[in-house]
């Protein structure tokens, strides 16, 4: 029997714009493109230039320090554009696909813990992983605890993570990576799924959000310790390991769930990795005046316009509406039944919070000082407390940061508090510029 | 509105910086965000919000204070009538005496707190915090009737200043501000804060024969062993005049019933914490039976039962109003159980074993506040010790 956990504190959002099962493909998109920030931990360089020719699997990018760690293009086509920001940053390398779509070679597998490293370096699979302390993309040379994987997304909207035909993968990419730990390896599952492993260890995750993101499953499972390591990733990354391991490919297809207040007939679409927005939203939207596309769910995706790609580790675009031409008079005061808030202190209350709403991108509220208490905790499934962590880091007290509990966190499990925030802080970008300070520091 | 929103955008600029009235730029900003919600949008972070801000939660406040305020202005015209004899009980009569005798004072804990929040907030630059809305209807309702406002202003003034702004603003603050008036005006000007003479708002009539203002805890406070609690013209006051609130005292604080429908809005919304509430509850209603059941003449107060001490002066407003204020009690869930049980006990404990404080609910939470970030310190050490624990298991 896998072993059970409950999450309690959570909240699922009842947002509206809820993806069918229907499936439809992308033929159309030509144009796909990496964000290195998408990727964060090391300084990445580009290693192709405008004009090259790359293969699917082919290095775009490559860390600048050890220059092992790859991202790669996940079609084969031209280089198309370096996107360069400030100070010569890369916002994104761009690649339009060719007519034949070629696929690489095939590669040597090995089966050592180095040769398995190499291989997932060389390929990009090893970016696609994470590592607490820090969440980033793992440092070389450093054996993890354990690993977490999740099977199931559970963030306002999300679609499937993994389909039924691809278990065989899973459990062939779970064996490769307990290979790279001395612990185990975990994956977290929804009971539905009905996902079994020998290699891995199976647990059933209950509850709303964030049950299906790794911070809680990791907190109820075997929370990280000062000086310890663990990887986490989904469940999308480890059959790619599988397929890899299988067959000497790596497969960049994705299922990206198209969803939002905004969107119609909002489903399920089968595209490739770093996709066009443009190509993936075509037929779902009217016009792209007045809304924001996000390149995945409202609580951590990004911003993108319609020019964008689709950003790592995201399957799903929500498009909502922007709001800033609202006007709204007196919204303190407001009686709206369409106002969502977990305080009960509105009408929608009255007529049931679970059925959907339309949010828009307002903050709806002056940022102010941390008024009401225990807010946070309401919607943090960890044994930390989150208000005393987010001012240690405020502070930039280290000492005190590590004594509360930063190492088990990454940005991701502040979503929740910020949403639910009366005093509309940006907890988030609190906690990931303490993590990037704190690793700065102790470098 | 929208012809209205086009002509606050028109004079806007000036209240910017470099326009004419750069100095108005915080009150002007507290206007416009009070008549229209800003239109900012999420710029990192979670792209959508939960629609309850500051402005709300204030408010969701103010409306459960209403009934008190309500109730209170109609028992002051109440206990005017009985106390000069008028045999007139109409409704409104009552409610408009009550209501012009305590409007002075409202208006005065407004302008002079609103004012130095303006103040402050032009001065540091930030927007216009909401905190007040709430502190200012909290200082007159637990006052005497009679309250001088020149003294309520220096009070107000006292406590803003120094229990809040000095600390950086709402937020920051760790005493309650409205109870630092009311403890600034008990010891600054005692013979005007207790007493028989200023409970009941006379008008400048004469009262009937075998009048008496004290309230119930000053005639107790004042006895010598076991007495009956009486009501303004004599009568003996029963468990429901105590629970209703028909006796004088200051003015927002006497009906237990109206504060329990205040209560109710409280938890109901969420805004107000019921481990805070209920661990009070407990703890008054524990030391209202250890007290009854040891009761002396030496403390006449002890005679009273649980019920009676918990219906009875501040204590029920005390907890529902004051301890729940988010900034200054307890942060951390297990706190809150811990910070609300002393409140409970200490304010019984002072109102019956300190004879020389008729009423014990207002220290009661003044020091608890002061004891709150310690709890929280203890409750947190806790949580890192366990964490500290679970590494070096690891390491064995």
């Amino acid at each position: 029997m896998p072993e059970k956990i409950k999450i309690k504190r959570g909240l699922d959002i009842p947002l509206s714009g809820k993806p069918s099962s229907e499936v439809s493909e992308d033929t159309t998109t030509v144009m796909y493109a990496i964000y290195p920030d998408d990727f964060p931990g090391p300084v990445w360089k580009a290693v192709v230039k405008p004009g090259d020719e790359v293969k699917a699997g082919d290095a775009l990018l490559a860390d600048k320090i050890t220059g092992t760690i790859k991202l790669v293009s996940p079609v084969g086509g031209m280089v198309k554009e370096i996107n360069r920001g400030e100070r010569r940053h890369i916002n994104y390398v761009s690649v339009e696909a060719g007519k034949a779509v070629a696929t690489p070679p095939e590669m040597k597998i090995s089966t050592d813990k180095e040769g398995i490293e190499n291989l997932l370096q060389s390929t990009g699979l090893w970016a696609m992983m994470r590592q607490r302390p820090y969440d980033i993309v793992p440092q070389t040379g450093v054996t993890p605890r354990d690993i977490f994987v999740t099977a199931f997304d559970s963030s306002p909207l999300a679609g499937d993570i993994i389909i039924r035909e691809d278990y065989p993968s899973l459990e062939k990419g779970l064996e490769v990576l307990s290979k790279l730990t001395t612990g185990k390896v975990y994956l977290g599952v929804r009971q539905s799924q009905g996902i079994t492993s020998k290699v891995a260890e199976v647990v059933e995750v209950e509850g709303p959000h964030p049950a299906g993101n790794v911070g809680p499953q990791i907190a109820s499972i075997r929370p990280v310790n000062k000086g310890e390591t663990v990887w986490t990733t989904d469940a999308e990354t480890v059959v790619r390991i599988g397929k890899l391991f299988e067959k000497g490919v790596i497969d960049f297809h994705t299922i990206v769930a198209v969803t939002g207040p905004e969107v119609k007939d909002p489903h399920i679409v089968k595209t490739i990795v770093g996709a066009s927005v443009k190509g993936i939203l075509k037929g779902f939207t009217e016009s792209e005046e007045g809304v924001r596309i996000i390149s995945g769910n409202v609580l951590t995706g990004v911003k993108v316009n319609i020019d964008g790609y689709l950003h790592y580790p995201y399957r799903q675009i929500t498009v909502i509406e922007e709001g800033d031409q609202a006007d709204e008079f007196m919204g303190w005061a407001s009686m709206n039944p369409g106002k969502f808030s977990v305080k009960r202190n509105f009408p929608a209350f009255l007529r049931g919070l679970s059925k959907p709403f339309d949010f828009d991108a307002r903050i709806k509220g002056g940022k102010r000082a941390m008024i009401l208490s225990g807010e946070y905790d309401k919607v943090f499934p960890f044994d930390i407390y989150p208000e005393y962590l987010l001012k240690a880091i405020m502070a930039k007290d280290i000492d005190r940061m590590e004594k509360l509990g930063i190492y088990e966190v990454a940005p991701e499990d502040f979503a929740l508090p910020e949403f639910v925030d009366t005093s509309k802080q940006e907890l988030q970008k609190t906690v990931r510029e303490g993590l990037d300070y704190l690793r700065k520091e102790l470098s | 509105m929208k012809g209205l929103k086009k002509k606050i955008d028109n004079v806007k600029p000036h209240f910017e910086k470099g326009g004419k009235f750069e100095k108005l730029h915080s009150v002007f900003d507290g206007f416009y965000t009070f008549l229209f919600t800003p239109n900012e949008t999420s710029k990192s972070g979670v792209h959508i919000h939960d629609s309850n801000d500051s402005k709300r939660t204030m408010t969701t406040v103010i409306i459960a204070l209403l009934p008190c305020v309500l109730f209170g202005m109609w028992n002051i015209g109440l206990q005017h009538n009985l106390a000069v004899g008028d045999p007139d009980r109409a409704f409104f009569r009552m409610f408009f005496y009550g209501f012009f005798a305590v409007l002075p004072q409202i208006l005065t804990a407004y302008i002079v707190g609103l004012g130095i929040e303006f103040v402050v907030a032009q001065i540091r630059g930030h927007e216009i915090q909401e905190g007040f809305l709430v502190s200012g209807i909290l200082i007159p309702m637990i006052c005497p009737v009679d309250t001088p406002c020149w003294m309520l202003a220096v009070a107000v003034a006292f406590a803003v200043i120094f229990a809040k702004e000095v600390f950086g603003g709402t937020g920051y603050n760790f005493l309650n501000v409205a109870l630092v008036t009311r403890a600034f005006l008990f010891f600054a000007y005692p013979s005007k804060m207790s007493g028989d003479n200023v409970f009941v708002s006379l008008g400048n009539q004469l009262p009937v024969d075998g009048f008496s203002g004290a309230t119930p805890l000053g005639q107790l406070a004042a006895s010598s062993g076991e007495a009956q609690v009486l009501g303004v013209t004599g009568d003996p006051l029963t468990l429901t005049d105590m629970f209703f609130g028909f006796y004088p005292g200051s003015w927002g604080e006497t009906s237990t019933f109206c504060i329990l429908i205040g209560m109710v809005i409280l938890l109901v919304t969420g805004i107000a914490s019921w481990r805070i509430i209920l661990s009070a509850g407990v703890g008054g209603f524990l030391m209202g039976l250890l007290a009854h059941h040891f009761a002396m003449d030496l403390y006449p107060v002890t005679y009273l039962t649980p019920f009676e001490q918990m219906s009875l002066g501040g204590f029920a407003f005390a907890v529902v109003f004051m301890a729940t204020d988010p900034v200054t009690s307890c942060r951390t869930e297990t706190g809150k159980y811990i910070y609300g049980f002393l409140v409970g006990v200490i304010a019984i404990l002072i109102r019956c074993y300190n004879t020389g404080y008729p009423e014990g609910a207002m220290l009661s939470v003044l020091l608890m506040n002061c004891f709150a970030p310690l709890i929280d310190y203890i409750v947190v050490n806790s949580n890192i010790n366990r964490r500290l624990k679970r590494a070096i298991i690891k390491e064995q």
